[in-house]
């Protein structure tokens, strides 16, 4: 009933301009990031392609050594929070029990707490005890948002699982432990992916705690390595090299993204209006 | 989403001894579950606010470590008595409205574009994911790049004076942190929004049609009217997480220049910048009490809409 020509170039233009308004920043920075010094002063917003500003990153010591924190502490902090989270989403939405919606407020109060809150006491005990630019002194505060962020995805997921299967596999002659892996694991899986990758999203974004719990390249995350980043001389801002390090850690972030775009607009979204 | 109902739940129990029971032992173990992922939570968040607010009674300067001692509310009376407190506070209430109100209109847009095309909805919603997925930090340095005058594309456009300095005066620095902003989390509310609109039935827009109701009259309507609970939800999300705002900020004007320091900007700088842990732990808490404040009023007024709306059906 939408098919009219008119209609269909008016949509084209609508879904252009949504286009344009994702893409443009990323192309920019892309462009960025293949430019000289020289092409970066031009002002144009495509000119020169060249790979010396990827170069100098994966030469830098730092970056590299971030990139790695990076990937370590938001892997571990995912893989914790996603564990503990699964139990906890698994009786919200099988068991019965009181105290339900309280778990599942209290995580989302959880998530809306500002992380410049706890900073301070963070830094100050966080020396006392040696764990100040650790990975684990920053895995701990990252609980504070991907702890919530899982438990509201995944009892969200749960919520959807058709349980009543394992019975009746169980019925049919399977012993537990078979029901649960070859029926529950492979209904769950999906679902438990799709909130491991928001919660790493999170955790590879965070920037306040990278920023304020760490000094060295011994737990400084890509974020915190950025704005940090100074060139071969104090006045002369790394540009193109900020951009080539930015492009790398963006890269993984947007292939997951697109691979899983369906699934990551059902979680964000499951909790917020089921809630 | 009942489906989770057991068999043994919904079968009659043979005894009222028994069913009390399994009741007991599903509780038990429904505590068991969520005690490890509750606990990590408290311990993350409750034990470091506490501590802070233990902090904000003291005098307690890292650069004077031996002079710590308990001063009661003297930290709030000093912030609450300076003119940077409440500038802040302004700047990031006036970010935080503006991005807000521009994300909600813009959102909606997206979100119609999304829920009514005919074609090229799932590349539209796979490319409104990058801003969302993108790291911030990236991000804010793509805009401020943009409009540094030593490297913007933007001064190449029409109508963009050539000697336009907008990082070097303070409302050229909010408009650029706004639009960072915005960029990146429109599309979290465009996706919020159009789970909402989905659950506006067309049976109604069908109705209202056949009455003769315009499509602005509809949308107004109707589809506004019934996704009042879901732009709530969006709007305590994203007024929430804007207030906290850190990381444009940070990069786009370091340090919060030109009055441009949002309130968290202000705790870093007096906790991490001077170390003056007991006056930034005193600013910490007074952003947590501004946050909380912020949550109870949404969900006073997200609870007399739903309120409402079970009235009207």
């Amino acid at each position: 009933m939408h098919n009219t020509a008119k209609e269909r170039t008016l949509w084209s233009i609508g879904i252009l301009v949504v286009l344009l308004y994702a893409l443009i920043p990323v192309a920019w920075i892309t462009s960025l990031s293949f430019k000289t010094p020289e092409e970066v002063a031009d002002r144009k917003f495509f000119s020169g392609f060249s790979f010396d500003n990827y170069d100098v990153v994966f030469s830098d010591d730092t970056f590299i050594a971030a990139l790695i924190n990076s990937i370590g502490i938001a892997g571990i902090a995912t893989l914790i929070s996603i564990v503990l989270a699964a139990m906890a989403a698994y009786a919200t939405s099988r068991l019965d029990f009181t105290g339900k919606t309280l778990i599942l407020s209290g995580a989302l109060a959880v998530a809306m707490f500002p992380p410049i809150s706890i900073v301070g006491s963070l830094f100050e005990m966080w020396r006392a005890i040696g764990i100040y630019d650790t990975w684990i002194g920053l895995i701990i505060p990252y609980m504070t948002f991907t702890l919530p962020l899982a438990i509201y995805t995944l009892s969200a997921f749960f919520r959807e699982i058709p349980w009543e299967l394992e019975q009746a596999a169980q019925v049919d002659g399977a012993t537990p432990f078979q029901a649960f892996r070859k029926i529950i694991v492979p209904l769950a899986a999906p679902g438990v992916f799709t909130a491991a990758i928001l919660v790493f999203i999170f955790a590879w974004n965070d920037f306040i705690f990278a920023n304020t719990l760490t000094s060295t390249d011994a737990a400084r995350t890509v974020p915190a390595a950025l704005a940090f980043f100074t060139g071969a001389s104090q006045f002369e801002q790394p540009i193109g090299a900020i951009a080539a390090a930015s492009v790398v850690v963006t890269i993984p972030i947007i292939i997951m993204v697109l691979i899983f775009q369906r699934r990551i607009v059902a979680g964000l979204t499951a909790g917020a209006v089921k809630g | 989403m009942e489906a989770a109902t057991t068999p043994a739940r919904t079968a009659p129990p043979p005894t009222k001894k028994r069913k009390t029971d399994r009741a007991k032992a599903e509780r038990k173990l429904a505590w068991l579950l969520c005690a490890p992922a509750v606990i990590a939570m408290l311990l993350v968040t409750g034990y470091p606010i506490v501590y802070a607010f233990y902090l904000s009674l003291q005098k307690f300067d890292l650069r004077f470590p031996d002079d710590k001692e308990f001063v009661g509310l003297s930290n709030y009376a000093d912030v609450l008595s300076s003119s940077t407190w409440w500038n802040d506070v302004l700047t990031t209430v006036l970010i935080t409205v503006v991005s807000v109100s521009i994300e909600l209109v813009l959102g909606m847009l997206i979100a119609l574009v999304m829920h009514l095309a005919i074609f090229g909805r799932g590349p539209v919603r796979a490319t409104i994911l990058i801003p969302y997925g993108i790291v911030t930090v990236v991000a804010a340095f793509a805009w401020r790049y943009a409009f540094d005058p030593t490297s913007g594309f933007v001064f190449g456009l029409p109508l963009v004076p050539d000697d336009w300095q907008p990082l070097n005066t303070r409302e050229g620095s909010l408009f650029v942190i706004i639009m960072a902003e915005v960029w990146k989390t429109t599309p979290f509310m465009a996706l919020l929004l159009l789970a909402g609109l989905a659950l506006v039935p067309d049976e109604l827009h069908e109705a209202a049609k056949v009455d003769g109701a315009s499509t602005l009259q509809r949308f107004f309507r109707i589809t506004l009217p019934l996704m009042r609970p879901a732009i709530l939800v969006a709007l305590l999300f994203r007024t929430l997480d804007a207030f906290r705002i850190f990381d444009n900020i940070f990069i786009i004007q370091p340090g919060g220049a030109l009055g441009t320091e949002s309130v968290s900007i202000l705790g870093y700088n007096v906790l991490i910048n001077r170390v003056n842990l007991g006056l930034g732990s005193a600013i910490s808490i007074l952003i947590f009490l501004c946050v909380i404040l912020i949550a109870v009023l949404f969900v006073k007024g997200l609870g007399t809409s739903t309120a409402q709306q079970r009235g009207e059906t």
